[in-house]
């Protein structure tokens, strides 16, 4: 039986390798993707460092989670999105982003938000 | 409401393990359908049965065995967050060559497209974990 399309959102708020959280939440994304869904990804807080350009997490025995983001668009997840603010405080910009996110305010993340079927953060 | 729950933090480390368990067994007093209750990152250790709490703690994975046994939960524990955690049931303890098994009785090993499943058919998500 065809059911309508549903919208997961997914919220990054971990640094990269502080935790396991931000692995967690992308292999949260990468199983969402094959259900043929409508999926937003959205980094917010300490997350947004998950989009850092030239990471080198080899040195600590870690898995580039940048180079995992890269695979997105394969597995058709495209509204990649990314709190501004947050962006500014840690002093990153979108153009020294390892992806391509679409930038949001407050206002841009409470719609997303309200527009979501289901919410998942780590 | 059909309610799928989603745990990804540990027992006896953060609040949110137990505050899970006590919301599952108030929304099904309350007439709730568990869809699913799904254990994810270090939510698995709710599922490992070799945890030993002193005896006048609560022990949190014996009072989810028995509301699993009571209400026939679906109650998953990710595969893959389990292995690393050390959590297994016999079947991936042969096939990693481990010297025992030590999944809880009542949780089922399988992966995230059961919880991405879960979602889809139910009314609501409701998360623990911080």
């Amino acid at each position: 039986m065809e059911m309508t399309p549903k919208t997961l959102t997914f919220i990054a708020r971990s640094t990269p390798y502080g935790s396991g959280r931000a692995k967690a939440l992308l292999d949260m994304v990468l199983s969402a993707a094959v259900f043929d869904q409508n999926i937003n990804l959205l980094f917010m807080d300490d997350g947004v460092w998950q989009l850092a350009r030239d990471q080198q997490p080899g040195m600590i025995d870690a898995k580039d989670l940048s180079a995992a983001l890269g695979a997105l668009p394969l597995y058709e997840v495209n509204n990649v999105y990314v709190e501004a603010r947050a962006l500014h405080e840690r002093g990153l910009t979108l153009d020294t982003l390892a992806v391509t996110a679409i930038p949001c305010d407050d206002a841009h993340i409470t719609a997303l938000i309200a527009q979501s079927d289901q919410v998942f953060a780590l | 409401m059909k309610l799928t729950i989603l745990v990804h933090s540990a027992p006896y480390s953060s609040q949110a393990a137990y505050s899970a368990y006590r919301f599952t067994e108030s929304a099904l007093a309350a007439g709730h359908e568990i869809q699913r209750v799904f254990f994810y990152y270090d939510g698995v250790h709710a599922s490992n049965g070799l945890s030993t709490p002193p005896q006048d703690e609560f022990d949190l994975v014996k009072a989810w065995q028995a509301l699993i046994e009571k209400h026939e939960l679906d109650a998953i524990s990710c595969v893959s967050s389990a292995l690393k955690r050390g959590i297994m049931d016999a079947r991936e303890a042969h096939r990693y060559e481990k010297a025992a098994a030590n999944l809880a009785e009542g949780f089922v090993l399988s992966g995230l497209g059961q919880l991405v499943d879960a979602s889809l058919s139910c009314d609501r998500v409701v998360s623990f974990g911080a």
